[in-house]
């Protein structure tokens, strides 16, 4: 208890170079990071899912093994949920909503950044386990006791859980983080109720994460202590229920699907007005569709345990809930279609994606209520119909929104505009093969074959349609190849983005491209929704806070909070000590040791870090 | 920035509530938190009297002496607040008995529970044994983590007095350490209630 007196190292000062990224605490620079690492992710996973689809496009091939075959499913869907979709959404939060609420960082600089440096320690966690002894093999949702240690020996699962547990910090201090930023950073005049669209989806999403993580975590916990300490949480033959861990995984991860498709909407509510050139319809009613699909989410849990026999009681509850969530989501589609009605819509890039988005997702949204109908879902259960309904929602609905948000804000996070030219034929080459690759698995799903099956037979009659899906597959693949050559170069030698390419409405086109490290130089006054618009074409100026010319603000001032060290250090404690655990009961003593290390390592930056002011006092004027 | 740098000084802020931030982050962590207690306590009760084989909780527990130890952590909430009060007047000795006391009855309370996690193991009664034994180490033990992080707070904050770091405008820091302490104190009562008084009530088990 003697660390009062801890030597603290002099803050880091590095404008420029690899040290200055890894000690940031500015929210741009963090969303950067974090946007480029989860498409590093996302292209891993895309790749996993390439092979996959190579295994299928005929029947009995043998590419891979069974085993590799399960490995592949399983980190392809925990690759893009956890590390591409979640990601990139929190990529945007990052640098999109302290401009959009006026304000010059988030609430809390230093937990942000450690949220990326430990989401990071997390990706690398997962994706070691292909070369420490396989990856895990149990599906993204790692139903237990299929992941007990009798049934699956090996590290993998270990790998899977603690990554996950890793993940689960990293996304629990953003979401607190991103909580009380938007409660208590914006600008004056931001009203709850004036507050753009993709700040309330993100407020909303951060709830969900708060509340829903800590169920993961605690079956997270429950499986490691089964696996290392020999529990009994998922051992029927010590009288455990095999149902637990679904119930558990799923109160977790049906508010997890609302995680990530509440910032898509939120996305697609900024683009459909701003290329409508016209307010969004009903945005108070958007608004609390958002809060209810964020309540209900929490009620529908079980419709994706139907085949499990909870009885026809619990069958029909959730059966009936499930169809009234699907009410505000329907509510939100015709509040974007009405914005674009008689709008004069202009047809960007950014505006294509999310028009595919409402497309894409109607569908995937119809064959989510088919699944509802339990008697129905008995015969769709673990068939290739689901893998095609959740790529719709994901894919159709979260990738694309995700892309159709990279056009829309690429101006403002580089300075430069995306290739339009190249960017229309990206979204037909994406849109045509999104739909060959996950339309015909309706059909092959409805002709009853099973989901997770590393191959099958050719009188099955699932030749074609998987042929098609794989020959889709490819072009998608290659699709997202010429997404990532367009922001490519674009970043480098694009046309250069004026402030407010597209005539936007919302604060963060009220500032150059890209913004200056200090956001605004003044804060602005918000008098209405949509204030940069009301102060171009409605004569409604955004007075700004009293104090200082621009001029004095940028030099005298503004006092960004300052760059560290800690947040990495902690999050690399975070890594080392995982995996002591990991090897606890392989190799006893090393492990625990291990652990120790990593454990007192963030300890030690934990405290370094609460001791350290967010400011020098010694930097520039007191203020 | 200022805001930031006016709550590490626990001064006033301007935030757009007039909460500040770190108050608010506390809380959000502490309804995180709830759910997560509320998970554990949840795969207790769905496993209660499912375990097929002994010891049950009937044969281990000893009420009398987990009400005393209920009963010393109780007492800790009491002088956590007047720890806070005592340094909100400024009275710096007093605040240091009082910040030290909680820590202390919070040590006892982490001694009762490694005497009887001892004991139940000498009843041969571990985590291995049956879902009573992985349920009710499990919460408890995650219950004695938190306390051990809440002892570990306060003791850095009573040492920091030591370094001229505690002074009235600093209460703060000791009001977010309060808030976690009092939190952690509250799902021991349930704790208490649902695992070890329903535990010995005839007709549960």
């Amino acid at each position: 208890m003697t660390t009062i007196s801890l030597p603290i190292p002099k803050r880091p000062v590095h404008p420029t170079g690899v040290w200055s990224w890894i000690t940031t605490v500015d929210h741009k620079r963090i969303g950067i990071l974090y946007g480029v690492t989860a498409f590093i992710m996302f292209l891993t996973g895309g790749f996993e899912a390439m092979y996959i689809r190579a295994q299928l496009a005929q029947p009995g091939q043998d590419l891979v093994s069974p085993e590799v075959y399960n490995q592949l499913f399983t980190m392809h869907g925990t690759t893009m949920i956890f590390l591409a979709i979640m990601p990139m959404g929190a990529a945007f939060f990052n640098y999109i909503i302290p401009l959009q609420i006026g304000a010059r960082d988030v609430a809390f600089p230093r937990l942000n950044a450690f949220s990326y440096w430990t989401f990071l320690a997390g990706a690398l966690m997962l994706n070691l386990s292909w070369v420490l002894g396989g990856a895990p093999n149990a599906g993204w949702f790692g139903y237990a006791p299929l992941t007990s240690s009798v049934f699956n020996p090996g590290h993998g699962i270990d790998f899977w859980i603690l990554s996950l547990q890793i993940l689960g910090i990293a996304s629990l201090a953003a979401a607190f983080n991103f909580v009380v930023t938007i409660i208590n950073m914006r600008a004056p005049g931001m009203l709850l109720m004036r507050m753009p669209l993709f700040t309330w989806m993100t407020f909303i999403t951060s709830l969900l994460l708060i509340l829903a993580f800590p169920v993961i975590t605690v079956a997270l916990i429950q499986l490691l202590f089964d696996r290392q300490f020999e529990t009994n949480f998922f051992v029927p033959a010590a009288g455990a229920s095999p149902v637990l861990w679904q119930h558990l995984f799923w109160i977790f991860g049906h508010p997890e699907v609302y995680i990530l498709i509440l910032p898509a909407m939120g996305i697609v509510s900024e683009i459909i007005p701003t290329f409508s050139k016209k307010p969004m319809f009903g945005y108070p009613v958007v608004v609390l569709s958002g809060v209810i699909i964020a309540f209900m989410g929490w009620m529908v849990w079980s419709h994706h345990m139907f085949t499990v026999g909870l009885g026809p009681v619990a069958n029909s509850v959730f059966a009936l809930t499930t169809m009234a969530i699907a009410v505000p989501t329907g509510v939100k589609i015709f509040n974007w279609i009405a914005t674009m009605w008689r709008g004069s819509i202009e047809f960007k890039t950014a505006m294509l994606f999310a028009v595919g988005f409402i497309w894409l997702f109607i569908i995937g949204g119809l064959s989510g209520v088919m699944h509802s109908s339990a008697a129905s879902d008995a015969q769709q259960q673990d068939t290739y119909f689901v893998v095609a309904h959740l790529h719709y929602v994901l894919f159709g609905g979260s990738i694309m929104a995700l892309l159709a948000g990279i056009y829309y804000w690429f101006p403002k996070i580089t300075g430069r505009l995306m290739n339009e030219t190249v960017g229309k034929i990206n979204f037909w080459l994406v849109f045509i093969a999104m739909n060959i690759t996950f339309f015909p698995m309706h059909f092959t799903g409805l002709n009853g074959m099973p989901r997770r099956i590393y191959t099958y037979d050719s009188d099955m009659g699932w030749d074609l349609w998987n042929a098609v899906s794989s020959a889709g597959a490819f072009m998608l693949g290659a699709g997202i190849l010429l997404f990532l050559y367009n922001a490519i170069t674009s970043a480098r030698s694009g046309e250069v983005a004026s402030a407010d390419p597209w005539d936007g409405r919302t604060l963060e086109w009220s500032i150059s491209s890209p913004p200056p490290e200090y956001n605004f130089e003044q804060i602005p006054i918000v008098q209405g929704r949509d204030p940069f618009w009301a102060q171009k074409y409605g004569g409604v100026a955004m007075v700004p806070v009293a104090g200082g010319s621009g001029e004095d603000a940028v030099h005298h001032s503004i006092h960004l909070p300052q760059p560290s060290y800690w947040p990495f250090v902690a999050s690399i404690g975070i890594f080392i000590g995982s995996f002591g655990v990991l090897y606890i009961n392989a190799a006893s003593w090393i492990g625990v040791a291990v652990a120790g290390i990593g454990a007192l390592i963030t300890m030690i930056a934990i405290y370094a870090w609460s001791l350290e002011p967010v400011n020098d006092p010694d930097d520039g004027a007191a203020h | 920035m200022a805001e930031a740098t006016a709550a590490i000084h626990g001064e006033h802020e301007e935030t757009s509530t007039g909460l500040n931030n770190r108050k608010l982050l506390m809380w959000a962590f502490l309804g995180s938190d709830c759910m997560f207690f509320g998970t554990l306590i949840a795969t207790y009760v769905v496993y209660q009297g499912k375990s097929i084989k002994g010891p049950y909780p009937i044969d281990v527990f000893s009420i009398p002496v987990t009400s005393v130890s209920t009963f010393v952590l109780l007492m800790s909430s009491m002088s956590m607040v007047l720890a806070y009060a005592a340094l909100r007047r400024g009275n710096l000795s007093s605040f240091r008995i009082w910040i030290f006391s909680t820590a202390i009855l919070g040590i006892t309370f982490l001694g009762f529970q490694v005497f009887e996690f001892r004991d139940f193991v000498h009843e041969g009664l571990t985590p291995k044994t049956n879902l009573f034994g992985s349920t009710f180490f499990t919460l408890t033990g995650l219950h004695g983590a938190h306390v051990t992080l809440g002892v570990i707070w306060l003791l850095s904050l009573g040492f920091h007095s030591f370094k001229g770091g505690m002074t009235p405008d600093k209460h703060l820091e000791v009001d977010l350490a309060a808030l976690y302490w009092h939190f952690v104190d509250v799902v021991w009562i349930i704790i208490f209630t649902v695992v070890y008084l329903f535990g010995v009530f005839p007709g549960i088990n």
